[in-house]
């Protein structure tokens, strides 16, 4: 299965507010990880439509990440519950279309953590490369 | 004189005297190197730049760093025969250093894995002898402390007869430029190398020379500590001005003197924390793992010195017990006053530490946890419930174990048995102190100070200096909390002005921008512009390429590299080009938009463009700085970002800010102290103000307080407050009234106050809640069955009335917490403990013979009030302490009652003979609180108080716009506090009220009514209640659509995100927007 030239495609979609800043942080504190994530920034945790992650994974995307604020955190008072409440109806989604569970993640990262953002993208990385690439892949 | 030659078949043109390596490199062609740096004199030692030369005559590998230019040179850096060369090179370094990690990497990246020469056997060799060392020691740092000596195999780099040397000065610059980590000044430096503690991480880490003062910091720009820099020392070095490629230091700044003529001052200049030092019994600064809570801080911080791992200093190893000390430096006789803080940072540093390793045991010894604020008791509970242990004592002494590094504590357990326990780590919970600097503070502002050197206020104004016109705020006035610290902000802002209104805004100036450019229609016309940021992405990523690739997008007219595009000369260009090239659409790849979005498109704007038809691809932070050991993947990553940035830029629409008229009455429901101060404070500044009372009367609970702590009787400002109320011209008062309905949202709202069944709809912009609470009816200990067991208000009226009741009375006892801090009511009613100790310091005062008993669980009295508890103790009243599941028990006795309780310093049951019994009931939210919420949309917390917007950060707002509390009705407090936080209400709804039009945000959600099938998915989860369904007549149907109010949606998308048919999306986040987004980036470059 594990192909050594293969190069995950990860896209993660990040709240401006927190974890894009964390991105940013993992950056100013120099902290490498893998070149293997796009970041997309949204304003929100909650803003991602279900149907995005989907899209994604079928158009080709090895993995999908949302990362928000921490619960109590969120600088919408409760997008980021309103995502984690979605997360269900997404692996249910991903199931339908023989995808394995774990090519989504949902994670709460905040501002000032650079090196939990690196940390997790390091492992989402290591868990497809471990999986391979995504069947919808051309 | 200039120089043309030829470098990889481009034509160069450099000043006489560069290098070949100087001029490669400025064309962007990368030569590997270990040697050379451009702010030393080149060396030729490693011989890793080699490249080939062509002078018409021969053919040769030279050494490219210290090969001068001659015209019509050819340069090859990448032929058969030089990677051969190099290859060599880099086995001879692979023999010499065959431990060295840098070595393999850098022989790895030029596809060399093993050396077919002899490996030396001096274990570990790193050195390579490239003698940079040797050149920064002597050229930059002018001391020449190391220098090469012997020769062949036996070459190396030592000081003058290997012997320790007196010149160095541990400036650690050799071990700086060192490629390998060959260097380590400690091996020879006689004065012992010393890191510079981090005045952020209160030493606990390291910091250089040229810092930013913490990664937040404001402006984020590095400054030079100039008492240990080289070149101010001694005037050598500049390194720092060699390395920066935008020329930005600045050697020459000196101190400024600003003269600035003001109105009004707020003094907000912060705390110190006690030093631990001066309690030697505790070993802080001499046992290296007792630590004061702010390094502890630092410790648990994800950007701290162990990045968020809990480590302890002496071996940074992880503990696995933590001891908290508390009332370091609070409550002495030296420090005579509680820091009201430290219970619960204690509380939360512990809580945090678990989350970070669950097995951690975390103790906290204390004398009262007080746990006094606003869902402070709920936080302690769950810490207990999360196994931190609470010990009730306070150690004397911390010794440390030989060795080991652990600490030894003796204390007294609860069962009273003498223990002695070793912990891993102690955190000293420190108290807070005024500034250093308070006493020039207070001579150049003219205010003066309490007896423990912070600022002194005035009685019922806890932000007015002695001194008009200065006001203050925060634990400078008296050691305090986040959101009292921020309430007072606000109030001494309500308090500047209030004495300004007449002159505000008239020191602002407008910026005049030149008229929008009407894009519409237009084919998308993208400009883009790749920044190198210095080195930093283009040290990197391949920036020309990536702006070439650049070129080959669809709708892409523009594209050009840059070396700093925010320079300013960079933002002129962009501007010409937006006007050259006929752009409408603008795209800078460079660093975060988080940072310079606001600059970029402020540029947009000034040459015409609508501000969102700009977009950022951040090519730094999130790709060169993360990915900096993989050029050819970060380069990639990049053109990745700007095709995703260039999707969704072709997608862009101009957005347009709504603007809302404000009508600038207030409504303020509740005349008790709280509303009457903020009324004031709004119609002072010219606001008209309705105020509805539900009583006859105002003052509220206010009228039941018959005396303060230093004997005052507070009636007579009372009076005064109605007074000024009643006539104020601003103030429509409506007494025996209530607000019955309510519509609008911020800036335009529309209440019915009724009274007497008559309705009056008045018009305004802004609400202020102070609704207040009133007082728990006891149904335990004999309350209501016995005239004599009474509330602690009821004696108070007794004592000011001089009741006859009082004059025989020979024994007290208050009870403290009926109805506070139970399953029922988990929270605590945070006046009850200062209130007991005000009356039985008067009843000791009047009746000196009496016998006066505390019963408490702990005693509260936070920051000032600490000195009343001393004098209470002082005076004889006595404290005993009982546990909840162990109540003292009151039965009617002969001559009054007896009262049982467990003495838990005696340990044996006492029975107490009193004659009068008085209970320190609960606050209790109001029953109607939850009407008023539901009018205006605001919420209630699981205690019936209402919700403010954020616990800390925004205390009097609530997350719904316009709409404003102070007073109890958001959490039990002091008269003086709910003064503070009308203050910071009326000052909080003035910011809004002062405005003539409000400016919306842009980005915000908006409904595709062809989509919208009126399902109203989206209308619950909304955070901000902006949306509504409604119905309209379409072709004689009835159609169901919904409808947002733009003032309160914030654009979080949640709706977006939960609508099944793509009725609604958000601004600038389009649902297409996205997917092409994502479409973009599962493209191949």
């Amino acid at each position: 299965m594990a192909d050594d030239n293969f190069e995950p495609r990860i896209i993660a979609f990040c709240c401006n507010w927190c974890s894009y800043a964390g991105a940013d942080l993992a950056g100013v504190s120099r902290l490498q990880y893998p070149p293997n994530i796009l970041v997309i920034r949204v304003m929100c945790s909650g803003m991602v439509h279900p149907n995005l992650v989907i899209d994604a994974l079928t158009k080709g995307a090895d993995g999908v990440l949302i990362c928000g604020c921490h619960p109590g955190d969120c600088h919408y008072l409760e997008g980021n519950l309103k995502a984690e409440s979605r997360k269900d109806a997404i692996e249910l989604m991903l199931e339908d279309f023989g995808l394995e569970p774990e090519r989504f993640r949902l994670e709460w990262i905040s501002a000032s953590e650079g090196p939990r953002f690196a940390e997790v993208m390091r492992e989402m990385t290591e868990t497809i490369r471990g999986l391979g690439p995504s069947p919808y892949r051309q | 004189m200039t120089v043309k030659l030829t470098i990889n078949d481009n034509i160069a043109e450099v000043e006489e005297g560069t290098t070949v390596l100087e001029a490669t490199e400025a064309l962007g062609i990368k030569i590997p190197t270990l040697c050379y740096h451009k702010a030393l004199s080149p060396y030729g030692g490693c011989r890793l730049c080699l490249v080939e030369l062509d002078d018409g005559r021969q053919k040769r590998i030279q050494t490219s760093c210290v090969y001068p230019v001659q015209e019509g040179l050819k340069v090859e850096t990448d032929t058969e025969r030089v990677v051969k060369a190099r290859k060599i090179v880099l086995e001879l370094l692979l023999a010499r250093c065959p431990e060295s990690d840098e070595i393999k990497r850098i022989a790895k990246d030029l596809g060399v894995t093993e050396t077919r020469i002899k490996k030396s056997t001096v274990h570990d060799e790193k050195c390579i002898l490239c003698g940079l060392c040797v050149r920064m020691c002597e050229e930059r740092m002018g001391k020449s402390v190391i220098g090469f000596a012997n020769r062949g195999i036996n070459r190396e780099v030592i000081p003058p007869f290997d012997a320790e040397s007196e010149i160095c000065m541990g400036c650690g610059a050799c071990a700086f430029i060192c490629p390998t980590g060959a260097i380590n000044p400690k091996d020879f430096c006689t004065r012992g190398i010393t890191m510079l503690p981090s005045e952020f991480d209160l030493g606990v880490g390291p910091r250089p020379v040229v810092s930013i003062a913490f990664p937040q910091a404001v402006p984020n720009t590095p400054t030079i500590d100039k008492e240990n820099c080289v070149y101010f020392q001694l005037g050598k070095c500049k390194m720092c001005e060699a390395v920066c490629e935008a020329g930005a230091f600045d050697f020459e700044q000196q101190e400024e003197i600003k003269e600035l003529e003001v109105g009004a001052v707020v003094l907000a200049p912060g705390y110190e924390i006690f030093n631990p030092d001066l309690k030697k019994e505790l070993g802080y600064a001499r046992y290296p793992n007792v630590v004061s809570s702010l390094q502890f801080e630092r410790i648990l911080s994800a950007s701290g010195p162990y990045l968020g791992q809990i480590c302890r200093p002496s071996d940074g190893e992880h503990p696995k017990k933590v001891a908290f000390i508390q009332c370091v430096g609070s409550r002495n006789e030296e420090n005579d006053y509680c820091s009201s803080v430290c219970c619960m940072y204690a509380t939360k540093q512990a809580i945090i530490a678990k989350e970070h390793e669950p097995d951690l045991e975390c103790t906290i010894f204390y004398i009262d946890l007080r746990a006094y604020g606003k869902e402070f008791e709920a936080y302690y509970n769950r810490a207990e419930s999360l196994g931190i242990r609470y010990i009730r004592c306070r150690p004397s002494s911390i010794k440390e174990v030989p060795n080991k590094h652990n600490l030894r504590i003796n204390y007294q357990a609860s069962d009273n048995e003498l223990v002695n326990e070793e912990f891993d780590l102690v955190v000293l919970s420190t108290g807070l102190r005024p500034p250093e600097e308070v006493n020039r503070i207070a001579e150049t502002f003219g205010i003066q100070l309490d007896e423990q050197g912070f600022a002194a206020t005035r009685e019922f104004s806890p932000i007015e200096t002695s001194r008009d016109g200065v006001y203050v705020c925060g634990p400078f006035s008296e050691p305090k909390d986040i959101p009292e610290t921020v309430m007072e902000a606000s109030a001494s802002a309500a308090g500047a002005m209030t004495l300004l209104s007449e002159v505000r805004g008239t020191l602002i100036t407008h910026k005049e921008y030149p008229p929008e450019k009407d894009v519409s229609g237009q084919e998308p016309r993208i400009g883009v512009f790749v920044c190198h940021c210095g080195k930093n992405i283009g040290g990197v990523a391949d920036v020309p390429s990536v702006a070439e690739y650049a070129r080959t997008l669809p709708n892409v007219v523009y594209a050009a590299d840059s070396l700093y595009t925010c320079s300013t000369d960079t933002q002129e260009m962009i501007k010409e080009m937006i006007g050259e090239h006929n752009l409408n659409r603008v795209i800078v790849a460079s660093c975060s938009p988080r940072t310079h979005e606001p600059l970029f498109r402020n540029t947009c704007r000034e040459a015409g463009l609508n501000e969102y038809l700009f977009e950022m691809a951040n090519i730094r932070d999130q790709n060169t700085w993360v990915h900096m050991s993989e050029p050819e993947k970060a380069t990639k990553m990049a053109k990745d970002l700007v095709r995703i940035a260039v999707a969704k830029s072709r997608l862009l629409d101009p957005l347009y800010r709504g603007r809302l008229k404000v009508n600038n009455q207030a409504l303020v429901i509740g005349g008790g102290m709280a509303g009457m101060t903020a009324s004031l404070f709004l119609a002072d500044q010219g606001f008209h103000v309705h105020l509805v009372e539900k009583e006859k009367e105002l003052g509220g609970n206010f009228l039941h307080i018959r005396s303060l702590l230093n004997g005052t009787d507070p009636r007579q400002r009372l009076t005064e407050t109605i007074d000024r109320v009643n006539s104020h011209p601003l103030i429509d008062v409506h007494l025996e009234s209530t607000v019955t309905e309510a519509k609008g949202s911020v800036g335009n709202f529309e209440t019915t106050i009724t009274h007497n069944g008559d309705k009056t709809e008045v018009a305004h912009g802004a609400v202020i809640v102070a609704t207040g609470a009133t007082e728990y009816e006891p149904t335990e200990y004999l309350y209501g069955n016995n005239p004599r067991v009474i509330t602690q208000h009821a004696l108070e009226e007794w004592i000011a009335d001089d009741n006859p009741e009082l004059r025989n009375i020979k024994s007290v006892v208050m009870i403290q917490c009926v109805g506070s801090r139970e399953e029922e009511r988990p929270y605590c009613s945070r006046v009850c403990c200062s209130q007991a100790v005000k009356n039985a310091i008067v009843m000791k005062d009047r009746l000196p013979e009496t016998d006066a008993y505390v019963l408490y669980r702990d005693i509260r009295t936070y920051g000032f009030l600490e000195r009343h508890y001393r004098e209470a103790r002082e005076k004889g009243v006595r404290f005993i302490r009982y546990e909840v599941d162990q109540k003292p028990q009151v039965s009617p006795s002969q001559n009054g009652f007896r009262v049982s309780v467990l003495d838990h310093i005696l340990n044996t049951n006492l029975n107490i003979q009193c004659d009068l019994i008085v209970l320190a009931p609960a606050i209790v939210p109001r029953g109607d609180a939850d009407e008023v919420g539901k009018l205006y949309k605001v919420p209630l917390n699981q205690d019936r108080f209402f919700l403010e917007a954020h616990m800390k950060l925004r205390p009097v707002d609530f997350a719904t716009d316009g709409v404003f509390m102070c007073g109890i009705a958001h959490a039990p407090k002091s008269v003086e506090e709910s003064i503070a936080q009308a203050s910071a209400a009326a000052s909080r709804a003035a910011t809004l009220l002062s405005k003539v039009e409000l400016e919306l945000d842009a980005t915000i959600s908006e409904i595709i009514d062809a989509n919208c099938d009126g399902c109203a998915y989206c209308i619950d989860p909304c955070p901000f209640a902006a949306l509504t369904l409604i119905e309209y007549m379409y072709n004689g149907e009835v159609k169901k659509t919904v409808e947002r109010n733009e003032a309160l949606c914030k654009g979080c998308g949640v709706c977006m995100a939960t609508c099944p048919k793509m009725g609604i999306f958000v601004r600038g986040f389009k649902p297409e927007q996205l997917g092409v987004m994502v479409e973009a980036a599962l493209e191949e470059a």
